[in-house]
């Protein structure tokens, strides 16, 4: 129990997915103007992240290792990924309207997110167990979460902000980004 | 013909006009070697999937073009992948994660799905060569910067100097890189290189 806690403190914290790694920062500069939006993708991006991990899981251990072709990993995973978002979206699409409309518009730019491979290529090369790839992707979601919405709250300051005239826009984002990354350096200390 | 070489260099950036392909940017741009290695692997990536799908657009159906493009590019990035961790295990080390993640490289997909696919390939391979080399160049601009101020001075293979102070080891931490990035974007939109 200890170590699924201390693998969901990682990947949400101190390699904070976003702010540690640079994973997924398309939709980071792209959607995180206002809050409503960013979140809508965050939770996006979460279930897709913990559903991909434990598929990608579940195909490496019974059809990669048995059949000893690991090599095929990047060409499987990606496959798999981008089949099941689409997959969730024509799922979503039938089953619920208001769903659709909220989520919707991010599932397809969500296959090409880094994110998700990122997650599922992490799982399969440090080796973690079913349950540790859960609890690394739902520690890695919550993070990219948090990081969305602390970046489109300043950023909704930051348009009612007097910014210079060439810095306006994804520069001054990416020091805002710089100055949120800096603090959350100090989540290294943490001993695990 | 020569204009699809030189666009992607400066006209159509990928990284500092596009935007594209940040996260590789970002995360390995922390020393000059990663930046060439890094470089050297997309170009290759670039090259052969631009070449394929090229060749294949007359027959790849529409409806399915998305994933027959990520195919043949992942299957390329396997190539790197292997090659990488044959001839080049150090660099391997140091790119880590982040050579399978140059299958989703929105670059890739993107000169895939707006150039290669509707162009022949003379043009498709002129254009990747150019855009390869504009992302190549940036990454290694930035990572000059990083690296000189983060470590302390340049060394590029082995071969290089050291600066006579202590380095501000901030510039090559995560925070470091979205400064750069952050700086350098408003300086070329300032000398009107980018809008």
């Amino acid at each position: 129990m200890n170590e699924l806690l201390a693998l969901f403190i990682k990947y949400a914290l101190v390699n904070n997915f976003i702010l540690a790694m640079f994973l997924g920062l398309c939709p980071f500069f792209g959607v995180s103007k206002r809050l409503g939006d960013a979140l809508s993708m965050g939770i996006a991006v979460t279930f897709v992240m913990l559903s991909a991990s434990v598929i990608t899981w579940l195909i490496a251990h019974f059809l990669l290792i048995p059949f000893n072709v690991q090599y095929m990993e990047i060409v499987v995973f990606i496959l798999v990924i981008a089949s099941f978002v689409q997959l969730i979206e024509m799922f979503i699409r039938k089953t619920s309207v208001s769903l659709y409309r909220a989520l919707g518009i991010y599932l397809p730019l969500i296959t090409t997110n880094c994110a998700i491979l990122g997650i599922a290529e992490i799982n399969f090369r440090e080796g973690f167990s079913l349950l540790g790839s859960v609890a690394s992707s739902l520690g890695a979601g919550v993070g990219f979460i948090l990081a969305l919405a602390i970046m489109s709250g300043m950023r909704e300051r930051l348009e009612i902000s007097d910014v210079p005239e060439s810095f306006e826009g994804l520069p001054i984002a990416f020091i805002t980004a710089s100055l949120l990354s800096l603090s959350f350096i100090v989540f290294r200390g943490i001993g695990l | 013909m020569i204009k699809d070489f030189t666009n992607g260099i400066v006209k159509v950036n990928p990284i500092f006009v596009l935007a594209l392909g940040l996260c590789p940017t970002l995360a390995i741009s922390t020393s000059i070697d990663n930046a060439i290695g890094m470089g050297a692997s997309v170009i290759f990536v670039l090259l052969f999937s631009n070449l394929i799908i090229s060749l294949l657009r007359n027959v790849i159906p529409k409806e399915v073009r998305i994933p027959c493009f990520i195919v043949i590019i992942a299957t390329f990035v396997t190539i790197v992948s292997f090659a990488l961790q044959a001839y080049l295990p150090a660099l391997n080390e140091s790119l880590g994660i982040y050579v399978p993640l140059i299958t989703v490289n929105c670059i890739i997909l993107g000169r895939a799905e707006a150039f290669a696919s509707k162009n022949p390939v003379s043009r498709s391979v002129l254009d990747a060569l150019g855009i390869g080399l504009g992302f190549t160049l940036s990454l290694i601009m930035i990572s000059i910067i990083r690296e000189l101020l983060g470590s302390g001075g340049i060394s590029v293979f082995g071969y290089g100097f050291t600066l006579p102070f202590s380095p501000a080891t901030f510039f090559i931490m995560p925070a470091g890189a979205f400064l750069v990035m952050g700086l350098l974007l408003g300086l070329f939109k300032k000398v009107g290189v980018i809008r």
